[in-house]
């Protein structure tokens, strides 16, 4: 009886001292009914892609190189600003602007140092592309201070249908002073007009102290970012920290809770604290338990794959797949393994022919093709 | 005065050897420590063991304590492409993570004297400033 007893005990010890795997639990497809090419090959670490047309794209390469493709050729495009090379952080993502065809500007995140002191922090770029070359560089946003850390640079860019761009920094390895501080940098969703200059309702502009082109905060390192083609909100993933990665669909002003609130616990195993939910912050769409360490996000909006219509699709870098996530009135209903162990997955794009493309760290770009 | 003297060489002693010091075996296992937990222990794991299939392990690994220059050509170049460790196949990709020959030497000496990982080896800057990368092929 004793021993009954001690095994009971230790049984509701073991439980509680480890976060239960959330619902709905990952399923491997019984048939797959797709395969993938590969459309380009031999980039260590794609970081990011921004589709031209079907046959042209642009790629970053995290140690600092930006990729001009045309036809599976790749050239390296010259007149970049300078970057800062250090853990998580380098050359991240590059988004086109919505009027690219006539006015052959894109947008870049990349890791700099520029000045002040040693170290780096996240910054968002504007420059012209003419031919395979950087034109009319010029600096939007730079994160402050720098910091030597190597952690959660973030970042992604998107768009809205109303002229602004967002682009996300991670909290820099700080998370007890910059995610819930809105007058420090870190640990944002930030706000601007496409020509740089801060929207006149964002909603802090009339907080003097306050940085004016916060548009939310308390993230930890939201590194898949997308407009929601129906909705026209701003939907983002982010990495927690052991558990609890999130999915989040972005209000102007809120506080996302990091690191106040979180379904993770310390890569040590210790609690970062008891609480999950807080009535002055905002719940996830979903949270990963265990951490899949998401990257990259898309939705299929195509008719090419019949089954995933309305799907979202999130890299997943720790277990090396692609997730398919099915969405009902904002409550995640199911999730599924694309691509089982094809390697790090770190971004993901619907193409404008309508097919998934995904990066993959050490090899390159992938389509999914659905079979005959 | 010569007392003056005397213990003004001994001030001057006393200031260079702190200033010129190689940090001791401890003091740079403490460094490597941090730079551990805010560059490595996201793939490592916080006990070392990695990720089953993903990411390999460094506690106990043969890899690493077998191949002790290999591992610090890793940490400064870069890793790609299949790897044995323990007799697992990893196919994966290390980043280079920007790391100075100091921080590598101290997050060296962390990993092979952390996790009953002991190593007699006490890495310097100077032995990671001469490793080059033609060793990782």
């Amino acid at each position: 009886m004793k021993l009954f007893l001690s095994l009971i005990f230790c049984n509701i010890f073991l439980t509680s001292g480890c976060a239960q795997e959330n619902y709905p639990a990952i399923e491997i497809p019984s048939t797959v009914n797709y395969s993938y090419e590969t459309i380009i090959d031999e980039i260590e670490i794609p970081w990011g892609i921004a589709f031209i047309n079907e046959n042209e794209l642009l790629v970053t390469e995290k140690s600092g190189t930006l990729y001009h493709i045309l036809n599976g050729i790749k050239t390296s495009i010259e007149g970049l600003p300078d970057i800062y090379i250090r853990g998580q952080g380098g050359l991240l993502d590059v988004a086109l602007h919505p009027d690219y065809e006539k006015n052959h500007i894109i947008y870049m995140t990349l890791a700099t140092t520029l000045d002040g002191d040693e170290g780096g922090n996240t910054a968002l770029y504007q420059a012209k592309l003419v031919e395979d070359r950087l034109e009319e560089v010029k600096l939007f946003y730079k994160a402050k201070p720098n910091t030597k850390k190597g952690q959660h640079f973030g970042s992604r860019i998107a768009f809205d249908k109303e002229g602004h761009i967002y682009f996300s920094v991670g909290d820099r390895g700080n998370r007890d002073e910059n995610p819930q501080d809105i007058t420090k940098d870190g640990g944002k969703i930030y706000r601007l007009n496409l020509d740089g200059s801060i929207p006149k309702d964002n909603p802090f502009v009339s907080d003097s102290k306050a940085k004016h082109a916060v548009f939310s905060y308390g993230h930890r390192n939201p590194q898949g970012m997308i407009v929601h083609p129906k909705k026209g909100t701003i939907w983002v993933n982010e990495h927690g920290p052991q558990g609890g990665d999130e999915i989040n669909e972005i209000v102007k002003g809120k506080n996302f809770g990091w690191p106040l609130i979180t379904y993770g616990i310390n890569y040590s195993g210790t609690p970062i604290t008891s609480k999950t939910t807080n009535p002055n912050m905002e719940q996830p769409i979903y949270y990963w338990v265990p951490s899949i360490a998401p990257s990259g996000m898309a939705f299929s909006t195509s008719n090419i794959y019949p089954d995933w219509k309305d799907n979202l699709f999130v890299g997943s870098l720790k277990f090396e797949y692609l997730e398919r996530l099915v969405i009902k009135d904002n409550k995640v209903i199911k999730r599924e393994k694309v691509l089982d162990k094809i390697g790090r997955v770190r971004d993901v794009k619907e193409g404008p022919d309508g097919f998934i493309y995904i990066a993959v760290e050490g090899k390159g770009i992938l389509k999914i093709v659905p079979k005959e | 005065m010569k007392i003056i003297i005397t213990s003004y060489m001994l001030f001057l002693g006393f200031l260079s050897f702190n200033l010129f010091q190689k940090k001791t075996k401890t003091q740079s296992i403490n460094a490597g420590a941090e730079i551990y937990q805010d560059f490595c222990v996201q793939c490592h794991q916080f006990d070392g063991k990695g990720v089953s299939e993903v990411n390999p392990p460094l506690k106990a690994s043969d890899y690493l304590l077998e191949n002790i220059d290999v591992s610090i050509a890793g940490i400064k170049f870069g890793l790609k492409g299949k790897i044995e460790v323990n007799g697992e196949i990893y196919d994966g990709v290390m980043n280079n993570q920007g790391l100075n020959n100091e921080e590598i030497a101290d997050v060296m000496n962390y990993i092979l004297n952390q996790w009953d990982n002991n190593s007699t080896d006490f890495i310097t800057s100077e032995r990671v400033d001469e490793i080059e990368k033609f060793i990782l092929e």
